[in-house]
């Protein structure tokens, strides 16, 4: 008779790469709605939109690779691609930055290094750092007003007149970010005169500091389902809040803690961006290496730099350092004395 | 679980190891049911090498009756262990048969019918074992074929037997089972803790461990339960203690290694065994056989089995004999094959597919696993690796297996050592989580099998090379050793030569002077000789081997008489065949005629070739070697003769300050012209003398004439010089003419001297024409 031969374990467990990107999307929710609660439609937009073209950019490189399309499109990666994208780019930005972005991550920064699991930078912050640095003007210019500051919101038409066509809205719609306005505004100002300013609302960050928790709620849940390792966005929030913490202790010089904390995409990048298992570190210690380093080099541009958000800098700088940190974070096996260092035995034991 | 209320807490401090999971433990199908017993089947194979080590070896022959528990393979060494016939029965063969492997591969098995009459031999009962000695307990051990019950099959009185350097504090005896579906040692445990407990005695007695630990994971309470009433009822009388350590269930926890770690907090070290660290860890089933052997004699001949999974009807352990096979076992237990179907050897996580369901139950056989695919589902396809760790986070050996399962796809292997992937011990938890269901844990096996084979051919062209370097060493010594033999040799032949030479010295002046030049002549004499010889003999041989044709022609003889001696027979007992053989007859005939011819070609051009260069006679080898030595002179007078021509011409064209120089010249060339011609005299007056000895022949001669005519041409030559020397003196300047007067006088005295030389070779050549004359007439 005859048998089945197949090689052990026999058994599975329930985990799948689908149902963890899926947990992933799913827990970018909460963000999303606070987005669109503080600040319109323009974001709920754009996850839809940057979703369609990281799929359809997907199928179409997966077709051209001669892959099987299904197959790669189940495993939900594009989508998450896309829906990150889609929170992170501003409200307001035309229709073609979230299309070139996105397609631009897909096919360049995914799959022309070989697709999944075999890109070495994060595709979501290549295609960011690509329409940030390309286009300036429409990424600055295009972040929204909180609603609460305006006598009346915009309606979905007029943001997708906005967004898809050349329609001329209100100046006040669109205005500086907390961070882009702290950064400019405290060079001759006092903290307390800067924070007059509307956009910082009655706590941190009008908006923002909600939006900020949201995240750092669904990213907790994704912690709890240990969906993504806790040592990367420990290692995110502990290397911006120290040095905003030392560096930054005199509010009148720079942007102060909480600021840091709950304004810009700190907590996006922290649980959704900077955990991309693919292009992040992959031992214990080497995640919480990786996560300092992007928040450290995060404040660094913050502060220093001429961008008043940094993070799809810090984490594409810090993928670079990925293979390098796993090299010399390995722990410490079983049976062993200390844990090896670099990549090739120096001598036989 | 609520078991911990009930029980008394361990004393012992318990440890957590690294990662581990958590899979569905399907335990409770199988635990609930006592211990079966079956009937005899009707057929045992019984595999010579069940454990790790060398295979036993055989003491029985096909044909031979064995009793129940007697003896049928014995030890082949220390890293090896007996086999014991399960039951009464006759041996059928010897031979190959699938084994339970993941190859599926044959190995040498002896098969056993059983008479059903199940007839023990005779056994040692003991009813006291723990008033044996150690050494007797060791001996009883080794003698019943024990070897690890868990699955790697390690022999057990190695385990029981630790270096002496090794000092073996605890003893642990390993009743985690943390494997799902497996339940052979919890349902032993269940029924028989007794004698585990009384055989954990004993083999604590034979490595005198201080303390002994009992390993047991909290999903076994009716095993604790058992465990702790045994210990209860065998109280503690030898001061050792025994510790029932309750662990929490986490799997592999029943991993050696990992169950060290859990009861010690110690790591056996990478590549090394429990014992470096004083430990001995031991499986619950054989503390039993320990328990059995030395208590009542029985050697390992059956073992408890888990059959389990959807696709069997009676879910639960068996006693079974070793050697069932487990085709037959399936229909004991009312299995329904599934589609497709399939026979795990051993548990979910470690156990692996058979290739042969009638592949026999050996002792490592702790689980038959026949899941339904919706129990077990078939894995689905792997995904691309996400690098998301979460098989680093569960690796129970803490090591990094996505960076393996890179490095082992990739083929480097070097980063996979360095990654310490030999210590991966296989359970699997790897593959359990990967989201992307990669097969890690086979990527690590292939990776380790292409290492060991690529150690293994370094291994190899290492000794080949050092074999290669001996051999190079050993004939450079006798080349060397060959060398300083010859000189040696040659040394004491020259000291030899050296007292010869002084002996002739001591003779007579007179008698040196005509033996020395005449040895070294014969010495030229005969090696030209030998040269000739060689060059006649190569002529000879080189064309044809006469000797290889002849026996081809003898050998084609002989078959032809053969034949016709067939064919004689054929006349009278085969009409049939005659036609045939007569062509073959022909036909070899032609064959032979051709052989023969081929073989007379040959040696009548062998014997022309012979007649060509007739026999040397040794008269008339020194003739003919010395008269190539005339010419040679005869060309080296004219050639010197010639020179000293030219020169003299020089002389009469020179310019003055030149002419005192040349005239030193030609006079020292004038000195070699004589010395050439005096040898030449030499030469011809020893031609003359052989010439004139009753055996010579007349080779000589021939080269006589041209000898002459050019001794006449040089006459010629040297006079015409000398006149125009004369022409040339009178020419010359007053302060030259004195010099040049004796040159031409010294001249003269050359051209005299070459007249009388041809004068005298012309007196030769017709003395020597009279002799041949004379001897032709006598032809």
């Amino acid at each position: 008779m005859a048998l089945l031969n197949i090689t052990s374990p026999h058994t599975k467990g329930p985990q799948r790469t689908s149902i963890l990107m899926r947990w992933v999307i799913l827990m970018t929710v909460p963000g999303l709605i606070a987005q669109t609660w503080f600040f319109g439609w323009g974001n709920l937009h754009n996850v839809l939109w940057c979703s369609l073209v990281a799929v359809l950019s997907e199928a179409i490189i997966l077709k051209i690779r001669q892959r099987p399309i299904g197959f790669y499109l189940n495993d939900y990666s594009a989508l998450v691609t896309g829906v990150l994208l889609g929170l992170a780019l501003p409200p307001f930005a035309p229709w073609w930055i979230g299309f070139i972005a996105t397609a631009f991550a897909i096919i360049f920064a995914k799959h022309l290094y070989g697709g999944m699991g075999y890109n070495p930078f994060n595709p979501a912050m290549v295609g960011y750092a690509l329409v940030l640095v390309s286009f300036p003007v429409a990424m600055t210019t295009n972040w929204a007003t909180p609603t609460g500051l305006l006598e009346q919101a915009p309606s979905l038409g007029e943001t997708l007149s906005k967004i898809w066509g050349s329609a001329v809205l209100p100046d006040a719609y669109t205005g500086a970010t907390p961070l882009d306005a702290y950064k400019h505004e405290i060079a001759h100002s006092t903290s307390e005169e800067v924070m007059q300013n509307p956009v910082f609302g009655s706590f941190y960050a009008l908006g923002w500091e909600w939006v900020n928790l949201a995240f750092l709620a669904g990213g907790l849940v994704l912690l709890a389902l240990k969906v993504i390792p806790w040592q990367t966005p420990a290692g995110v929030l502990l290397g911006l809040a120290l040095p905003a913490l030392i560096l930054g202790w005199d509010a009148d010089q720079s942007a102060p803690f909480m600021l840091h904390m709950l304004a810009g995409a700190t907590m996006l990048s922290a649980f959704f961006i900077a955990t991309d298992p693919v292009t992040s570190s992959t031992t214990p210690r080497g995640r919480l290496i990786f996560g300092l380093g992007v928040g450290l080099l995060a404040y660094i541009i913050r502060r220093y730099g001429s961008y008043p958000d940094a993070f799809a800098f810090a984490v594409l700088l810090m993928n670079f350092a990925a293979p390098f940190i796993d090299i010399y974070t390995q722990p410490r096996s079983y049976g062993h004395q200390k844990a090896l260092r670099g990549a090739k035995a120096k001598e036989k034991h | 679980m609520s078991m911990s209320e009930t029980m008394t807490p361990c004393s012992i401090n318990l440890f957590d190891f690294h990662g581990g999971i958590h899979p569905a433990e399907h335990k409770q199908e199988s635990n609930q049911q006592p211990i079966r017993q079956l009937p005899l089947p009707p057929k045992l194979i019984l595999p010579l090498k069940q454990h790790i080590g060398a295979a036993s070896k055989v003491l029985v022959q096909p044909g031979q009756q064995v009793f129940k528990g007697e003896k049928i393979a014995d030890a082949d060494g220390l890293f090896s262990v007996a086999l014991h016939a399960p039951t009464s029965g006759v041996i059928e063969s010897i031979g190959d048969h699938p084994i339970p492997h993941p190859s599926g591969q044959t190995d040498r098995c002896i098969i056993l019918i059983p008479d059903g009459k199940d007839t023990w031999c005779e056994r040692v009962v003991c009813e006291n074992p723990m008033a044996l000695d150690s050494d007797e307990i060791r001996e009883k051990v080794q003698e019943a074929g024990l070897a690890g019950m868990g699955g790697a099959g390690f022999p057990t009185s190695i385990k029981l037997s630790p270096p002496p350097a090794a000092q073996i504090d605890t003893l642990i005896l390993n009743a985690a089972e943390c494997e799902p579906y497996i339940t052979a040692d919890d349902r032993l445990l269940q029924e028989r803790a007794d004698q585990v407990v009384a055989g954990l005695r004993l083999v604590q007695k034979v490595i005198s461990a201080k303390q002994c630990l009992i390993g047991i994971e909290d999903n076994k309470p009716e095993a604790i339960a058992a465990l702790r009433k045994a210990l209860s009822d065998n109280q503690d009388l030898t001061g050792f203690s025994i510790h029932l350590c309750v662990i929490p269930t986490k799997y592999p926890s029943g991993g050696e290694k990992q169950l060290i770690k859990i009861l010690t907090g110690k790591e056996v070290p990478s590549s090394g065994l429990p014992a470096d660290i004083g430990i001995v860890c031991q499986n619950v089933g054989t503390i039993l056989a320990v328990y059995r052997a030395v208590r009542f004699g029985e050697p390992l001949i059956s073992r408890i089995t888990t059959l389990t999974g959807e696709q069997i009807g009676q879910k639960g352990n068996v006693e079974v004999l070793l050697g069932t096979p487990i085709d037959w076992l399936m229909t004991q237990c009312g299995y329904q094959p599934a589609k497709p179907e399939r026979l795990i050897h051993g548990g979910p996580m470690m156990g692996f597919t058979l290739l042969h369901a009638d592949a026999p139950v050996i002792k490592t056989t702790n689980c038959i696993l026949a899941p339904s695919s919706k129990e077990l589902p078939l894995p689905p396809p792997a995904q691309a690796c996400i690098r998301c760790g979460l098989c680093a986070d569960v690796c129970p050996a803490e090591l990094l297996p996505q960076q393996l399962y890179w490095f082992s796809r990739a083929e480097e292997y070097e980063k996979a050592e360095h990654h310490n992937l030999f210590d991966c011990i296989e359970c699997g938890a790897c593959s359990y989580v990967c989201p992307s269901s990669i097969p890690l844990v086979q990527y690590y096996r292939h990776a380790k099998g292409e290492i060991k084979q690529i150690k293994e051919n370094q291994r190899k062209s290492d000794q080949a090379r050092e074999r290669f370097e001996a051999r190079q060493r050993r004939l450079e010594a006798e080349a060397a050793e060959k060398a300083a033999k010859r000189k040696e040799r040659a040394e004491a032949a020259a000291k030899a030569q050296a007292a010869k030479l002084a002996e002739a010295k001591a003779t007579p002046a007179e008698a040196k002077s005509e033996i020395a030049p005449e040895i070294a002549k014969k010495a030229v004499v005969s090696e030209a000789l030998q040269r000739v010889q060689a060059k006649q003999a190569a002529e000879a041989e080189e064309p044809v081997d006469i000797e290889a044709l002849k026996s081809a022609w003898e050998k084609a003889q002989a078959k032809l008489d053969k034949m016709y001696d067939t064919l004689e027979d054929a006349k009278v007992n085969m009409p049939d065949q005659v036609d045939k053989l007569t062509r073959a007859v022909e036909k070899n005939q032609m064959r032979v005629n051709q052989a023969k011819l081929a073989w007379q070609n040959a040696e009548k051009a062998a014997q022309k070739a012979a007649a060509a260069q007739p026999e040397p006679v040794e008269s008339d080898t020194v003739n003919k070697t010395e008269l190539p030595d005339i010419d040679a002179l005869t060309e080296a007078l004219q050639k010197a003769e010639a020179k000293l021509v030219k020169m003299q011409e020089t002389l009469a064209d020179a310019a003055p300050d030149q002419q005192e120089k040349l005239t030193r010249a030609v006079d020292k060339n004038k000195v070699r012209v004589e010395a050439a011609r005096t040898a030449l005299e030499d030469a011809k007056k020893q031609v003359a003398a052989a010439q004139s000895k009753p055996a010579a022949l007349a080779e000589g001669e021939k080269t006589a004439p041209p000898d002459i005519d050019a001794l006449s041409d040089a006459l010629q030559k040297a006079e015409a010089k000398l006149v125009k020397m004369q022409e040339a003196l009178a020419d010359a300047a007053p302060d030259q003419q004195e010099k040049l007067t004796r040159a031409v006088d010294k001249n003269k005295v050359r051209v005299e001297a070459a007249r009388s030389a041809l004068e005298a070779a012309k007196k030769q050549v017709q003395q020597a024409d009279k002799q041949d004359n004379s001897q032709g007439g006598r032809n």
